[in-house]
């Protein structure tokens, strides 16, 4: 694509989980700066793509780089975990239930050896749009989008470069969903960050990424610009299926037909 | 001044239930306060603490409390009195020593037992138990055979055999009793970690770089606390039980010791005629039992982290 | 026509620690042979609507109505054994995962006809055989099959199929599906709702139909009420919902991201307090 080293790239990578294939040969470049989107159904491998970059998935085969430096294995080492973070699909899973706002935030400060968390802890509370009372809360005195936000910051706390989104919304309510995007994108936009967006939502990955990927049964089955799937410059009969159901109902149509119906 | 009182009193209320705490100290006191109210909301849990904080104060003023020397007894005068007797409320024993002294005195040593079983116990079952549950593999096997090794004999005959190796003595007894009652605490934490270990938010944390040992010692035992000290709570009573059947049986603490279990066997050759002398520490066995089992129960629902959830 | 389901003035509450919370307040509505819909997020009271009216609220929930209505029985006062009669019979709902809503430790086939067999008398083998036809009826494409399988066995959507097929083998009168379509694929989810969509016109059912997506909903039923905090703040024929007057829908419809509609950032809602009243 570009002579410039890609901010995630992957060749031929394998998943397997006692014998079961998740990921079958998978391959992809995501650009410095990108937003790139990851789409399908469950099932399709999308979420075990970034749990196998961030070191929670057991890698058979292939090769993964972030900034050009090749991973090993499930190993990954402190630098990598100060450049790439993660957002998980769950908010009510993903904050420890007995640690404080303020210890959810301090712990990666404290593991990566930070200091003056006090100042960087409100700094990232301000910047997910929590004020300084949410910082001695716990998980359950707060809303799902709320949890989102704090998740984000944690994330967002040790300033990586490249952020894993899996599923960020899906969990929140339409109206906080659309909250949490623009602060996503704003983000993006203030930090310059890589994004991997992992969502079965094509409205969500069509709006917040430049180009997406298509999976189906651990394979990438088509990649293209989120442009061309919104303007139908389709390539595979799977794409069109997903993108035909994700317009809605039709009154008539089974389920089975096609747009032509 | 009253309305002052009251009007302080529901200030501090409201900082501990503040939605908003403005310091680490504020929201620790709060959920331990939010804790307490779940906690308290169970009357028969109160009872039961009531019954504990009953056994540490005459534990520790024993001295002050007993009317009368718990070895020493009036031999002549003053042998197998029944209760409500001058001076002797609840009656004297064959030797003729006062038995609400004794009780008073062995208040003690039933105290000792089982803070020293509880505090040689959880720590080395939750320590296995998370251990083998977070590393798993071939960790978690050897660990958890040694475990099931140590689970595989009756309590109570295991506990006989090392004190009648040891030695008889209230120390060979708390050091038999502790053996023979981790392994029951580090499958519950290894199940509790199991459970948590692959959830979203142990996930993050490895992703943030944690080694390891932070990862179980500052985010997995915590989750397995809880249920941890309602377990031990709760298995203080059949500790009790065991001490006294020990000491019942010669193999615990040895006379005179005004130990419990041991009154119970050197009444029991009068129960028939001199009922009070073996149901007495009978009685005492039983109601601390109690206070035991009621505040377990009470912390199961305070501590519950799916209550805590809501 | 008289209504099938009236619904006047239905409130939930449930008493907590801090006083009393009013989860649904003053709803109101009347249903025929007709497709209703009733959209809300999180905690705006629509699935306690729908569990009030199959009398499935928890014991906790403090229910009451001016009236509450099915077929001119009080279901309020309805005795339980006649409300207990009523439900599966004549009225059904589908719940969201049927993961959770079918017995685990029962062949699905046996479910069904258990189901059948509690409402009316007919023999096991008449049973097996309408099992049969309305698991086929559902577009299981092997019907003999699924019948003598388990729960975990079948995928979520042939699930939800399946839980279809059980809620329906009576013939209800009333259907109440509460997000039945909101754990599976959308390609999954689009021929679930198309086979609700026949059934329910099919037979001259009547349908609530449950959700958090307007959309969907607006594209699926005849008319929609949007719950917001307990209340019905707007209710308005789906043909129309463009030209929603009430700005919670308004912004419920805005706030979703579309292909196509490039809008940076997203309107977001502006939670009204006066909303609330």
């Amino acid at each position: 694509m570009t002579d410039a080293v890609p901010a995630l790239s992957l060749a031929g990578v394998n998943v397997a989980y006692d014998g079961y294939r998740a990921l079958a040969d998978v391959s992809l470049n995501v650009a410095a700066g990108e937003a790139f989107g990851l789409v399908g159904e469950s099932g399709s491998g999308k979420s075990t793509l970034l749990r196998a970059i961030a070191g929670l998935a057991p890698v058979t085969a292939g090769t993964l780089r972030v900034e050009g430096e090749t991973l090993t294995g499930q190993r990954r080492g402190r630098a990598f975990h100060a450049r790439v973070q993660m957002v998980f699909q769950d908010p009510y899973g993903s904050l420890h239930p007995r640690h404080t706002i303020d210890r959810q935030l301090l712990e990666p400060l404290a593991i990566h050896g930070v200091d003056a968390t006090s100042p960087r802890i409100l700094r990232a509370l301000d910047e997910v749009g929590l004020g300084a009372g949410f910082r001695f809360r716990y998980p359950h005195q707060l809303s799902g989008g709320q949890r989102q936000r704090v998740a984000i910051a944690r994330a967002l706390i040790l300033e990586p470069a490249i952020l894993l989104l899996d599923e960020p919304t899906s969990a929140l309510d339409a109206s906080v969903q659309a909250e949490v995007l623009n602060l996503l994108e704003q983000v993006r936009a203030e930090r310059g960050l890589t994004y991997v967006l992992v969502s079965h939502d094509l409205g969500v990955v069509t709006h917040m990424c430049d180009r997406l990927a298509v999976m189906h049964g651990g394979r990438i089955v088509e990649e293209l610009p989120a442009d061309d799937l919104v303007a139908g410059r389709i390539g595979t009969d799977y794409t069109r299926k997903l993108m035909v159901a994700s317009a809605g109902f039709r009154r008539g149509s089974d389920g089975h037909g096609h747009a032509d119906e | 001044m009253s309305e002052a009182g009251i009007g302080s009193g529901q200030g501090t209320r409201a900082w501990l239930l503040s939605e908003y705490p403005a310091s680490r100290m504020q929201a620790r006191l709060g959920r331990a306060y939010a804790t307490w109210l779940r906690f308290a909301a169970n009357r028969l849990a109160v009872v039961g603490l009531a019954i504990l904080i009953a056994l540490v104060l005459v534990a520790t003023f024993a001295g002050v409390l007993a009317p009368h020397s718990p070895y020493a007894g009036d031999l002549a005068g003053a042998r197998l009195l029944p209760p409500l007797s001058p001076g002797h409320l609840l009656g004297t024993d064959d030797q003729g020593r006062d038995i609400l002294s004794r009780l008073i005195y062995g208040s003690r040593l039933t105290l000792a037992v089982v803070l020293m079983v509880a505090v040689l116990t959880a720590p080395v079952g939750l320590l296995v138990g998370t251990v083998a549950g977070y590393a798993g593999g071939i960790i978690d096997t050897a660990l958890m055979r040694v475990t099931d090794i140590f689970l595989a004999f009756p309590k109570l005959v295991l506990a006989l055999a090392l004190v009648a190796a040891l030695g008889p003595g209230i120390e060979n007894a708390v050091i038999a009793i502790a053996i023979t009652s981790w392994p029951p605490y580090a499958r519950m934490a290894r199940a509790e970690t199991l459970a948590v270990r692959h959830a979203d938010y142990i996930d993050a944390i490895r992703l943030m770089g944690a080694s390891p040992l932070r990862i179980v010692l500052r985010h997995v035992m915590p989750m397995c606390l809880s249920s941890l000290i309602v377990r031990v709570t709760l298995d203080m009573a059949g500790i009790i039980l065991i001490a006294a059947g020990l000491g019942f049986l010669g193999l615990g603490a040895q006379p005179p010791a005004p130990e419990w279990g041991a009154m119970i066997a050197s009444g029991r050759r009068f129960i028939l005629d001199q009922w009070w002398v073996a149901t007495m520490p009978g009685m005492a066995i039983l109601i601390v039992s109690l206070g035991f089992n009621l505040v377990g129960d009470g912390l199961r629902d305070a501590l519950d982290p799916r209550e805590a959830e809501r | 026509m008289t209504p099938m389901l009236t619904v006047e003035d239905l409130a939930i509450s449930f008493a907590t620690r801090t006083g009393r919370f009013e989860a649904v307040r003053g709803v109101s509505f009347t249903l025929g042979r007709e497709r209703l819909g009733i959209v809300g997020e999180s905690g705006s009271g629509k699935s306690l609507t729908g569990r009030a009216i199959m009398g499935l609220t928890p014991p906790s929930a403090d229910v009451t109505a001016r009236r509450l209505a099915f077929d001119g029985i009080d279901l309020l006062t309805a005795p339980p054994a006649q409300r207990r009669a009523l439900r599966g019979a004549r009225l059904s709902m589908v719940l969201q995962d049927p993961k959770y809503s079918l017995d685990p430790v029962m062949s699905i086939g046996r479910q069904i006809v258990e189901t059948l067999r509690t409402h009316e008398r007919v023999s096991r083998r008449e049973a097996r055989e309408r099992a049969l036809d309305m698991l086929a009826a559902v577009q299981i494409e092997n019907p003999a099959r699924v019948f003598d399988l388990y729960p975990h066995e079948v995928s979520g959507g042939m699930g939800q199929r399946a839980m279809i097929a059980m809620m329906l083998i009576a013939n209800p009168e009333l259907l109440i599906a509460d997000e039945p379509t909101s754990a599976l694929d959308v390609t999954v989810q689009l021929e679930v709702l198309g086979i609700l969509d026949r059934l329910v016109t099919d037979r001259g059912m009547g349908l609530i139909f449950i959700s958090h997506d307007l959309r969907l909903v607006s594209s699926f039923c005849d008319r929609v009420l949007v719950m917001y905090a307990g209340r019905v703040v707007e209710e308005i024929a789906a043909a129309e919902l463009a030209h929603a007057r009430h700005p919670y829908t308004r912004g419920l419809l805005a706030c979703v991201p579309v292909p196509g509609h490039d809008r940076h950032p997203l309107p977001v809602l502006d939670r009204r307090p006066e909303w609330r009243l």
